[in-house]
């Protein structure tokens, strides 16, 4: 069985491994994109307010996690903190915290885009039958403010789920990492063992993404 | 037309920065009465529609409706707005609710009427303008007349005492203006009290009680339609007048 690769990944407990490395993937991705929504929702609110200092506060926000590789603050939040603070914030944690930042700063501004893109006239004619503020906001501006999120937001929730392949380099074992030890361990013996181990990665970030498109369509066929 | 005054203007100031929009306005609307405010481009028509229903501040000077002061007070001001449709240029349905939603929206939330009488309501008033049919239509399946017509529908549904129209045919194409405006004769027939800001001059020829020609914020002149298409009495009125008449400049002898 000289070259059969694919036998690999029925080796011992090596599928069940990939899976559970894919677990800490989507366990990773799903704190932070169900923290990231809310926050991100509320910053993007924030970021509409017609204040000089929010306004001053949110741009700064926004820029430096823009402006930051992820990588870089994952190693300030992992190794950084526990450098300048002595706070000893385990891999995950530091890892979640800092998606949710990410998730944050860009989720607030796919809803400071949608908030914005709701003409003024959508305003002026609620306002005009008698509706309050907080009325228009609710029945007229929030619906179709959701509307347009949906498929932004669902983009931004698989992009978190694929970047989270970052934390390797603060020592998580996660999908692709176990994969990785996979085929090192299997080098010698099964040479074409990477391209099936790594076939099956693919297949697995595949499936996780998958189901949120699918929901995704259906959300945006049934609120159209 | 009674003698009760409906809607009362006066000394309405309007400044947007330092540009001074509307100049010390004053106007009395009687209960019934239709008034056409006509005017060039950037004349403050649109803003003064606006003050009356609050949606701009005044800068000084009172609305009154009912003798109740257009105040920016939240509570009164959607009291008030209550009391007042409003219809836009650009026909603003709710992209995301249907025809009949659109329509009972407010009534019910705002005015907490219940939604099976609002429904009646829609559906007499929908018929009335010959929309019965899309009630489960959304907005974007119908054209710019039938949504206008809807608009109207929508703000006659929240029972205003009086009317703005800020040229509602602007954004039609020709052969749909007809519809709308017939819809805006029915109500005008009906005794509603209505303030329209348009450029059909024909039509405001035919709905108008009394013609309000704005320019540079000021009431420039106020008279029957009769008059003041034929006779008006300002320059300003008439070279106003004069950009929507075409004279034959070509002649055939080459």
């Amino acid at each position: 069985m000289q070259d059969s690769g694919i036998s690999v990944l029925f080796m011992g407990s090596n599928f069940l491994r990939l899976l559970e490395g894919l677990w800490v993937t989507v366990r990773i991705s799903l704190i932070s994109v169900i923290l990231s929504i809310p926050l991100g929702i509320l910053f993007g609110m924030f970021m509409t307010l017609k204040n000089p200092f929010s306004k001053v506060i949110s741009r700064i926000y926004l820029e430096f996690i823009r402006i930051m590789p992820q990588l870089v603050l994952l190693f300030i939040a992992y190794f950084g903190v526990t450098r300048a603070f002595g706070w000893n914030l385990s891999a995950e944690l530091s890892a979640v915290i800092v998606f949710t930042l990410w998730g944050t700063a860009e989720m607030g501004d796919l809803v400071r885009g949608a908030l914005i893109s709701i003409p003024k006239h959508q305003y002026d004619s609620a306002e005009a039958l008698g509706m309050t503020k907080m009325q228009t906001f609710v029945y007229v501006v929030v619906p179709q403010t959701m509307r347009r999120l949906i498929p932004l937001t669902i983009n931004l929730t698989t992009r978190m789920i694929k970047t989270t392949s970052l934390v390797v380099l603060i020592g998580i074992t996660e999908v692709l990492k176990v994969g990785k030890q996979i085929i090192d361990a299997n080098r010698f013996d099964y040479p074409t063992a990477a391209l099936w181990v790594y076939g099956v990665v693919f297949l697995l970030y595949f499936l996780a993404c998958w189901p949120i498109s699918i929901l995704a369509k259906r959300l945006e066929k049934r609120w159209r | 037309m009674e003698n009760k005054i409906q809607l009362q203007v006066s000394n309405l100031k309007k400044q947007f920065g330092s540009e001074t929009v509307l100049d010390g306005i004053n106007l009395d609307i009687h209960k019934g009465e239709v008034v056409v405010v006509l005017g060039p481009s950037g004349c403050g028509k649109s803003t003064l529609l606006r003050c009356i229903n609050g949606l701009e501040t005044p800068t000084g000077g009172t609305v009154s409706v009912d003798g109740i002061e257009v105040t920016s007070s939240n509570k009164k001001i959607t009291q008030i707005r209550q009391k007042i449709g409003m219809v836009f240029q650009s026909y603003d349905l709710f992209p995301h609710k249907n025809i009949m939603d659109n329509i009972t929206l407010a009534p019910v939330k705002v005015q907490k009427r219940p939604r099976k009488e609002v429904e009646q309501d829609a559906e007499r008033l929908l018929k009335r303008v010959g929309l019965w049919e899309k009630r489960k239509a959304f907005p974007r399946e119908l054209s710019g007349g039938q949504k206008q017509r809807v608009a109207i529908v929508r703000a006659l549904c929240m029972k205003p005492e009086v009317m703005l129209f800020d040229e509602v045919t602007a954004a039609l194409d020709p052969e749909m203006v007809r519809e709308v405006l017939e819809v805006m004769l029915e109500l005008a027939d009906r005794g509603m009290t209505m303030i329209i800001v348009t450029h059909e001059m024909q039509f405001a020829r035919v709905v108008a009680d009394r013609i309000i020609f704005l320019e540079g914020g000021k009431i420039q002149e106020e008279s029957s339609p009769e008059e003041f298409f034929t006779n008006p009495k300002t320059q300003r009125a008439k070279d106003f007048l004069q950009t929507f008449t075409f004279e034959k400049r070509k002649t055939n002898n080459i």
